[in-house]
């Protein structure tokens, strides 16, 4: 497999309010996303998930170290165009990423910025509403729609650019639970059948055990980074930093505290169900 | 209350009058409106307000959608109405007490006067209720793009433009909240003198203006995110392109104005 996203002793600090009140929030972190992967970037509050994410299409520029965004440094100024093109970006309100009045003319917003002839727009706009579920509501007014349909709007929007990677910052946030399935059912076929490299930023565990891949960032720092079931078995690891493993794994741990002897990598209910009934039987 | 507000508000639709190009549309508001300040005499006014009526009657926009956009003009209507039956002078007196004298030519001007706002402002109505804000601004940017040469930034005045309307319903939405939240803390908005109730309004305001600006920031963010660097190389998607239907539209547009023209020429 390629790298998609590479970060190199990056180093970044938000400009405080004097001089050398700087706020860091990266001193010196390495990460590594691989092309056609999709990971999930959990972490506490404050840990530098959306810092981190805004640097993968040069919204933000290391101060020290560097981006590689399949192989273009972030801090290029020829390149960041065929970057953000490249990398696409889906943030946590849907209603303030949201430009025009008519669905179908929002998702045509990226493309008509890349200075593609207009047939091919259409072409993209109702195949990128096709991908995400959203064709018939193509000449719908974006305020009527629910959270789910929004966010999902705004995901048409980043792939009718055609990106090779798209980076979600909390893109459930904001939704209720309906919309929140939508949102991540959308997000995992674009993974699956179109290959394209997904990195979720979420605070949902649940969301997170979907991934193939889970990082978790604490004070700038990456804490865990492994298969969801390697990450997720940490109980108490992830205890310390303010985070709670999915339900299923809390559930096993509370019970092995009380004497049982469960595994803490199933992350699925039914499994979990299932090594439960086992070792009630006997 | 505030969902009232249809301001800006676009019906989607497929008849001749949403068919038209956006560009032709504008023009013909011009004109319209041109023709309406033309017109003195009841037959022109006759004239003007059939072709309001025929263009209504085309666009199946529900006449509802219209007495419901009027409704907030309800005051300035009455006031100038009121304005000009007290301060026009001749014709014969009507009624006389104190230092009021309403006349019959002042009864006529106030008439007119409040049929030339009504029309104006239906006619304009009409123009956004059957044009997508996009396809507006597309005209306008069109239609002023020869200003660029004189360094107007008319891309970014009509991309702002579109931003602006397609974000009145999300901050009215907005103010709704707010509202209801503040009313909540027990906020009063109802009751008390005027200035008691413009001070009421500051609670209100000061949330809107803030979360205003943090969607401004994250919708900048947003945009660039999508590659948006200006009006430099971008295409459109919908190409603005006149069908015959345009030019025939032109074409009552021409006649309209010049019938206009000619019954004022002879006094009507």
């Amino acid at each position: 497999m390629s790298t998609a996203i590479s970060v190199e002793h990056l180093k970044y600090s938000y400009p405080g309010v004097d001089e050398g009140l700087d706020v860091s929030v990266f001193e010196n972190l390495d990460l590594t996303i691989e092309d056609g992967s999709f990971t999930a970037v959990l972490g506490p509050n404050g840990c530098g998930k959306s810092t981190l994410a805004k640097h993968f299409n040069g919204i933000l520029l290391p101060v020290g170290g560097t981006v590689y965004v399949y192989g273009m440094d972030s801090k290029d100024d020829e390149m960041l165009m065929t970057i953000r093109r490249t990398v696409g970006m889906v943030f946590q309100n849907p209603d303030n990423q949201i430009v025009a009045n008519v669905v179908a003319e929002d998702v045509a917003f990226g493309p008509e910025n890349l200075g593609i002839s207009s047939p091919e727009i259409r072409n993209r706009v109702d195949r990128a509403l096709k991908q995400v579920g959203m064709y018939e509501y193509r000449e719908h007014a974006p305020h009527l729609l629910s959270g789910g349909q929004k966010q999902r709007i705004a995901i048409a929007g980043v792939i009718a650019m055609q990106p090779k990677c798209i980076v979600l910052d909390e893109p459930t946030a904001m939704l209720d639970p309906r919309g929140r399935r939508e949102v991540m059912k959308t997000i995992q076929n674009l993974n699956r059948e179109k290959g394209i490299t997904v990195v979720l930023i979420t605070h949902h565990m649940d969301e997170a055990a979907l991934a193939d891949r889970v990082v978790v960032l604490d004070h700038g720092e990456v804490v865990a980074d492994g298969a969801p079931s390697l990450v997720f078995s940490q109980v108490e690891n992830l205890h310390n930093i303010g985070l709670a493993a999915p339900e299923t794994v809390e559930l096993c741990n509370e019970l092995n505290k009380k004497g049982f002897n469960l595994p803490l990598d199933k992350l699925d209910p039914t499994e979990c169900a299932q090594i439960l009934y086992e070792s009630l039987k006997v | 209350m505030l969902k009232d507000i249809t301001l800006g508000q676009f019906f989607p639709g497929k008849s001749i009058i949403h068919r038209l190009d956006p560009r032709t549309k504008l023009v013909l508001l011009v004109v319209y409106i041109v023709a309406l300040f033309m017109a003195v005499s009841w037959i022109s006014y006759g004239v003007m307000f059939v072709f309001l009526t025929v263009s209504i009657t085309l666009s199946r926009v529900r006449l509802k959608a219209f007495i419901k956009g009027l409704k907030p003009l309800v005051f300035i209507l009455f006031f100038t109405a009121i304005l000009n039956i007290f301060f026009t002078t001749g014709g014969t007196v009507l009624v006389s007490f104190w230092k009021i004298t309403i006349t019959s030519d002042g009864l006529i001007r106030a008439f007119f006067m409040l049929i030339r706002i009504l029309m104006l402002v239906t006619g304009t109505f009409l123009l956004t209720y059957t044009t997508s804000p996009i396809a507006l601004t597309d005209g306008l940017e069109s239609l002023l793009s020869p200003l660029k040469k004189i360094r107007l930034p008319v891309h970014e005045l009509s991309m702002m433009m579109c931003i602006a309307l397609r974000f009145i319903p999300t901050l009215i939405e907005e103010t709704d909240k707010i509202m209801s939240a503040q009313k909540a803390r027990g906020v009063d908005f109802e009751s008390g003198n005027l200035m008691h109730r413009v001070r009421a309004l500051i609670p209100i305001l000061v949330p809107l203006f803030i979360s205003a600006f943090r969607r401004a920031d994250e919708l900048a963010t947003a945009m660039e995110c999508r590659c948006y660097h200006g009006g430099d190389g971008r295409t459109k998607m919908k190409l603005l392109r006149y069908k015959f239907l345009d030019i025939k539209a032109y074409g009552i547009g021409v006649i309209l104005l010049a019938g206009v023209i000619v019954l004022r020429r002879f006094g009507l």
